[in-house]
């Protein structure tokens, strides 16, 4: 015969301060295991976003990043007349020349500056980029000193509101509209017209050219063609590739952080579940001894103090888990130092998260619980029923 | 004495009990030091800047260069010491993920302006005068195993090409906060070459490094300096070192922050495996807080019977934390040698561990004390288990 769930649960609200204080020493545990998972995840997120599939940048050979990157008209020019691009109405290419600098901005209110970049584009930019969706104003006029700015920096940067003005390249710069591109990477930067910028900045090279492939198979023929082309001294990635390459670094950090923190913050709360059940076992040997004098068997014993376990750490695990949601309407800005540039990304739950969570929950409480528990079973009958 | 013995004894009561108590607080000290550590490494250029210098950059950004024209200009300001420039090469070593940071410099200069960084005399001599040459801190030679004399092959990313060197030297810092993960090499050997590559990128440099007569002056020179190159083509932005430093940190201040937000979240989840030990300890016991009441002991002495027992617990999970620390930080530090220069464990991280111990000893007793205080006699004799 089994013993009751309700024995289990009843004993864990007998003791209430020593439930609670175990509980929430779990709950803060899988808080911290949720909360990094979803930063990994959120990270994760905003990075295959930003790319496509389907999509190809072109980037100077061994440069990482676009920002180290130069190819001069003539190189790509070459590029852009590459059979595999996809062709628009009017027979255009869906092919963007651009240009990518950082450059340093004062963020509202703390006026530490940050690196932000800005992307000079073409016509095209827009269309290679569906996730990109103009929320405010208009776009820039080519050939005007115009700029519009990603939903993360309007907000986080001084002079970057709609209207606002910005002073770089010993010019002003209007701000004439805000985009918003869904969690992408593009939601933490300016875009502006390619030649101006160019111009701006006195360099007269383009940092990298991004297009789309007729038929995404097409790839690794284009690849390699491009870099074989004794004309070029070019790479080409696909650019979910690309921005995958980029944090890869932060990825990494975040990954070994993450792991560390969890395992020895788990082991903290095993102990603290360990001693709460030893306790409650050494504190029941009476009652055990009852137990077993009715009939229990030693395996039912060991079940309710692994139950009993279980269920504090499952209650710390929720606890645990519904705070960790409400991280989903924090966003993280940093600089990655891969790209040199400001990226944003916020904590995201998703059902895997919530899956492991509650998994890991379960476990700590399991191993936590399983020497007490073994200890309860082990009991000597009339040993257990003679301590008083 | 007599009361020394009993809180000794009433320790080793439940010994298991006890001692995962202690392994708990071990491990808690030792997670919160090492992120203490992760903490003050990320700071490490900012503790390591002089403020006697001034770093003058592109007011655009970083990414940008300032003419080597500027260099006569900045000389001539009043304040300013010595110049030496430097710019960020980020060449790789056989792949990007044997990350070191390399800077194409002035040497002669730049030696000068930092004397923390320190080589023989007959190594300083083969560096200046050898235009191939580099020079490398203590640390990356050792984990490449470089010796004086050896060809390094440097991938450039933002330069191009593959660029070979030979080392010349192997620096060390005169300080502990130094920088030894560094390589240096000739400004004058990557602007020949590209001279004939990219003649749009050559005669030019990162960031000037200016040394100053007076460190009070520092907002002073800054200000000429930069007075000096307005509204020009590159115009500049100075600042100290400090500050400069300062504004890498700044920039990843969310990670910084999220850290050290963990390495407190760490001491309170020790805090609720402590506080839970000496709740149950405190209840286990009181009956016999009562009948030493009964003997007429005063609310004082049980308090402190519990306190120092706490206390007792979370000094010994401390020590051994500490002691773990040390060669904890230095297997971390090596995991994660390549994002940091310097991981040491300071003595204010110590500190630190020992507030943190001595703080949760004292909150962990707080309530099973005010328990057994208050309690009356009666309900305490009463009370079984």
């Amino acid at each position: 015969m089994k013993i009751p769930l309700s024995y289990s649960f009843r004993n864990l609200l007998t003791r209430r301060l020593t439930t609670t204080l175990t509980a929430s020493g779990m709950a803060l545990v899988v808080f911290v295991f949720a909360t990094i998972l979803m930063l990994a995840e959120g990270l994760r997120k905003t990075l295959v976003d930003t790319g496509s599939y389907d999509n190809v940048i072109v980037i100077r050979r061994a440069s990482t990043t676009e920002v180290q990157s130069g190819i001069d008209r003539y190189q790509a020019s070459i590029v852009e007349t590459q059979p595999e691009i996809a062709i628009v109405q009017n027979g255009r290419r869906l092919a963007a020349k651009e240009l990518m600098v950082i450059i340093n901005l004062p963020k509202r209110g703390s006026e530490k500056p940050s690196n932000v970049t800005i992307r000079g584009i073409n016509e095209q930019s827009l269309l290679l980029r569906p996730q990109v969706k103009l929320i405010e104003g208009r776009m820039p006029k080519t050939g005007s000193y115009e700029v519009i700015a990603g939903e993360n920096i309007t907000r986080r940067f001084r002079g970057c509101g709609m209207g606002e003005k910005l002073h770089f390249g010993m010019r002003d710069w209007t701000v004439v509209g805000a985009f918003r591109a869904g969690s992408t990477g593009f939601n933490s930067g300016i875009w502006g017209d390619v030649d101006q910028l160019m111009q701006a900045f006195r360099r007269p090279v383009y940092s990298s050219v991004t297009f789309k492939l007729r038929d995404a198979s097409d790839f690794e023929v284009l690849k390699e063609r491009i870099e074989t082309d004794p004309r070029l001294t070019l790479e080409a990635k696909r650019e979910i590739q690309y921005y995958a390459d980029q944090s890869e670094m932060m990825t990494k950090f975040l990954r070994i952080l993450g792991m560390s923190l969890t395992i020895i913050f788990s082991i903290g709360a095993m102990i603290g579940a360990t001693i709460t059940m030893y306790a409650a076992v050494a504190n029941r040997t009476s009652e055990i001894g009852t137990l077993r004098a009715l009939g229990f068997q030693r395996r039912n014993i060991l079940f309710a103090f692994l139950v009993e376990s279980m269920l504090m750490s499952i209650i710390g695990g929720f606890a645990g888990l519904f705070f960790a949601s409400f991280m989903q309407f924090l966003t993280i800005s940093t600089v990655n130092w891969q790209t040199f540039s400001e990226l944003a990304f916020s904590f995201t739950l998703t059902g895997g998260i919530v899956y492991e969570s509650s998994i890991f929950s379960i476990v700590m409480g399991f191993l936590g619980g399983v020497f007490p528990a073994f200890r309860a079973s082990k009991m000597n009958i009339v040993d257990a029923l003679s301590t008083r | 004495m007599h009361i020394l013995k009993l809180i000794f004894r009433n320790t080793l009561r439940h010994k298991l009990r006890t001692a995962l108590t202690i392994l708990g607080i071990t491990i808690a000290i030792l997670a919160f030091g090492i992120l203490r550590t992760l903490v003050s490494a990320w700071y490490s250029g900012v503790e390591a800047s002089s403020s006697a210098r001034l770093i003058t950059r592109n007011s655009i950004s970083l990414v940008f260069s300032l003419p080597l024209s500027y260099k006569e200009k900045i000389r001539q300001i009043p304040g300013v010491k010595g110049v030496s420039y430097a710019i960020w090469f980020n060449g790789a070593y056989i792949s990007e993920k044997n990350f070191i940071p390399n800077f194409a410099v002035e040497p002669k200069t730049f030696l000068e302006l930092y004397p923390e960084y320190v080589l023989p005399e007959d190594q300083k001599t083969a560096f200046i005068r050898d235009r191939k040459s580099a020079i490398a801190g203590r640390k990356v030679a050792e984990r490449f195993q470089w010796k004086a004399g050896d060809t390094i092959i440097l991938k450039g990313t933002i330069f191009p090409g593959a660029w070979e060197f030979v080392l010349r030297g192997i620096y060390y810092g005169a300080e502990k906060s130094a920088d030894e993960t560094q390589l240096f090499f000739h400004w004058n050997y990557l602007n020949e070459r590209l001279k004939k590559t990219t003649p749009r990128r050559a005669d030019q440099t990162g960031v000037y490094i200016i040394a100053i007569d007076d460190p009070d002056r520092a907002a002073e020179v800054s200000e000429a300096v930069d007075k000096t190159f307005k509204n020009s083509l590159a115009e500049t932005l100075t600042e100290t070192e400090k500050a400069f430093q300062m504004s890498f940190v700044t920039m990843t201040q969310a990670i910084v922050t999220v850290i050290q937000l963990v390495s407190f979240l760490v001491i309170i989840i020790i805090m609720a495996v402590v506080a839970n030990t000496m709740s149950m300890t405190a209840r286990e016991r009181i009956g016999e807080y009562a009948i030493m009441k009964t003997l007429g002991f005063g609310g004082w002495h049980i308090a402190i019977l519990i306190l120092a027992e706490s206390l007792v617990i979370t000094m010994t999970g401390c020590v051994l934390g500490i002691t773990l620390t040390f060669p904890g930080a230095e297997y971390f530090g090596k995991t994660m040698g390549n994002f940091f220069p310097v991981f040491d464990v300071s003595a204010m991280t110590l500190l630190l561990d020992v507030a943190a111990s001595f703080f949760v000893g004292l909150i962990a007793a707080a309530f099973p004390t005010w328990h057994a205080v208050n309690i009356r006699i009666a309900e305490g004799l009463r009370r079984i288990g």
